[in-house]
């Protein structure tokens, strides 16, 4: 009897930490691949490579083209972020405690765009816009990744929100304190790591937009997402590699400080 | 005084208006356009009717692609379902520092771009990649396998790039469970894998339905991995509609298949709700 339990735990145990480890290994392995690949001395993607040399991230300074992308992608991001916060945090604030119908109505229609395919409303949009006659242009890009990052914002703000003590606010006001003050000086703080981690994941989602930007964005403005698929559809480009090293790195670094600022990974569970 | 006697806890709905105006004219205006648009005979007008529907419902070729899009999301899902439950459970049994660690490498996947993901699965996967380099090495194989280009290679790729959506509601809802049960089930004699399937499978189905959907909805609609793993032989709905849109500016066709691809999403989305809130009543029950 005590063997039979032994074996079922062991058992148990085995393919359940056997199985978390091989997924953790699979999460991890194409991070580390691109990493080691990037510092490769030889001209293909070749793993192991050949040798180790950093001309491939030499290679990158001069690559004007993904700057310019780069800048595009950096400014266009920051905009629909800035715009996602003012715009989702007012938003945000109107529906979370509101106990009527029309604030469920207006979170479900915020959220949907987390969940309905991004390529079908990038579609509509510019067809929307021509149809208005604005020719499509760094505005309407704007526009468009405001849509779908604002949901972030939303979310992780009515969150916040509901964790607040509302008590905190009764007492503010029963101690003289206006509206405004008590938003400033006691809402706000509370709900700011909120604030903070729904903007960091639109800046992100902004960033790495490409069915949106692919039909809201003119001629003129190349972004870096669009750049680097149609430099790997076209050829295996090991400078890509060396792009997308810095990436990981700055996301990294970006993750680490907004997980301590905010807590990020206690928000998204 | 005014200001005292109303709730200070809760804020006016007003404060909601200028988003609610923003989706009406950006989000809410285009897809009624789009969903117009679909009704057109021909791209240079031609009278409104269902003819776009009715030439992609009557086509093999269109109705293979929808079939392969939602079947490619169900081994997507299934494989995430997995892989990803176990990396849910050792997480809540985690010491905090190893708590740190796993959720540093779930989220890694979340927030790097998705296009570096799926440029490592070329990496990976290709001809030279680090699985035919160790498969040759072991001498399993004299060729290289092809895997990049093959639905095998798109499934695991994918379910790779969309696991962080499947583990971290399963996080959750794992958290949730009292231990407690687990220890009455296992004082009442039941082992390892009994309790599993009978108390903490079915209370941790919330977490299930809410991962599944979320890991669909994101197979489904990942435009560039498909792309760039799959390659031009396989067509899913997200690039049908960017050619059909893009390429032979054929806009009422790319209007409906647009439009069908929403409404499978949707129907997606009503049916995982429906049986998230049958599972939290058997959670709660």
């Amino acid at each position: 009897m005590a063997r039979r339990r032994d074996l079922d735990q062991i058992s148990f145990s085995v393919t359940m930490a056997g199985l978390a480890l091989a997924s953790l290994v699979l999460l991890a392995a194409p991070t580390v691949v691109v990493l080691v690949v990037s510092f490769t001395s030889g001209f293909s993607l070749r793993f192991p490579p050949p040798g180790y040399s950093l001309r491939w991230y030499a290679e990158l300074l001069d690559a004007w083209q993904l700057h310019f992308a780069a800048m595009n992608s950096v400014s266009v991001a920051l905009w629909s972020t800035g715009l996602s916060v003012v715009l989702g945090v007012a938003a945000a604030l109107g529906i979370a405690r509101s106990p009527k119908l029309s604030a469920r109505v207006l979170d479900s229609l915020f959220l949907s765009p987390l969940v309905l395919p991004a390529l079908a409303f990038g579609l509509s949009a510019l067809m929307f816009f021509s149809l208005l006659g604005f020719p499509v242009s760094r505005t309407t890009l704007i526009i468009g990744h405001t849509v779908v990052c604002v949901p972030f914002v939303v979310r992780n703000t009515v969150a916040a929100l509901a964790q607040l003590n509302p008590t905190l606010l009764e007492a503010s006001a029963s101690l003289g304190a206006s509206r405004l003050y008590t938003f400033r000086r006691v809402t706000l703080p509370l709900i700011r790591p909120g604030i903070v981690a729904g903007g960091f994941i639109a800046f992100m989602a902004s960033f790495d937009n490409v069915p949106v930007s692919l039909f809201l964005r003119d001629a003129a403005t190349d972004m870096l997402p669009i750049r680097m698929w149609q430099d790997l559809e076209g050829k295996l480009d090991v400078t890509i590699a060396a792009l997308s090293g810095v990436l990981i790195v700055l996301t990294v670094a970006l993750m680490l400080v907004v997980e301590r600022v905010a807590g990020l990974s206690k928000r998204l569970t | 005084m005014r200001t005292n006697l109303r709730d200070v806890t809760v804020y006016e709905l007003r404060l909601a208006a200028p988003l609610a105006a923003f989706f009406a004219v950006f989000f809410v205006a285009p897809l009624l356009l789009l969903f117009v648009l679909s009704l057109q005979a021909a791209p240079d007008g031609g009278g409104y009717g269902v003819a776009q529907y009715v030439a992609f419902l009557g086509d093999a070729f269109s109705l293979g692609v929808l079939g392969s899009t939602l079947w490619l999301g169900v081994k997507v899902t299934a494989l995430c379902l997995l892989l990803g439950y176990p990396v849910a459970w050792l997480h809540v049994r985690s010491p905090g520092w190893a708590k740190g660690v796993i959720m540093l490498v779930v989220l890694l996947p979340l927030l790097t771009s998705v296009v570096v993901r799926t440029f490592a699965w070329i990496v990976i996967l290709g001809r030279q990649g680090i699985v035919n380099a160790a498969l040759m090495d072991l001498g399993l194989i004299d060729t290289p396998l092809r895997m990049l280009y093959t639905e095998g290679g798109l499934v695991v790729a994918l379910a790779q790039v969309q696991m962080p959506l499947m583990v971290l509601p399963l996080i959750t809802a794992l958290t949730r469970i009292d231990p407690n049960l687990a220890d009455a089930s296992a004082v009442l004699g039941a082992g390892h894998w009994r309790t599993f399937r009978k108390v903490t499978l079915p209370l941790s189905l919330p977490g299930i339905v809410a991962g599944c959907l979320l890991t669909y909805a994101a197979a489904i609609t990942a435009f560039i991995t498909q792309s760039l793993v799959g390659g031009g032989q396989m067509l899913f709905m997200p690039m049908y509609i960017y050619q059909q849109a893009s390429t032979l500016q054929n806009w009422p066709f790319a209007a409906a298949i647009s439009i069908i691809f929403l409404a499978a999403v949707l129907l997606v989305v009503w049916l995982f709700n429906l049986l998230g809130r049958l599972s939290r009543g058997y959670a709660q029950a």
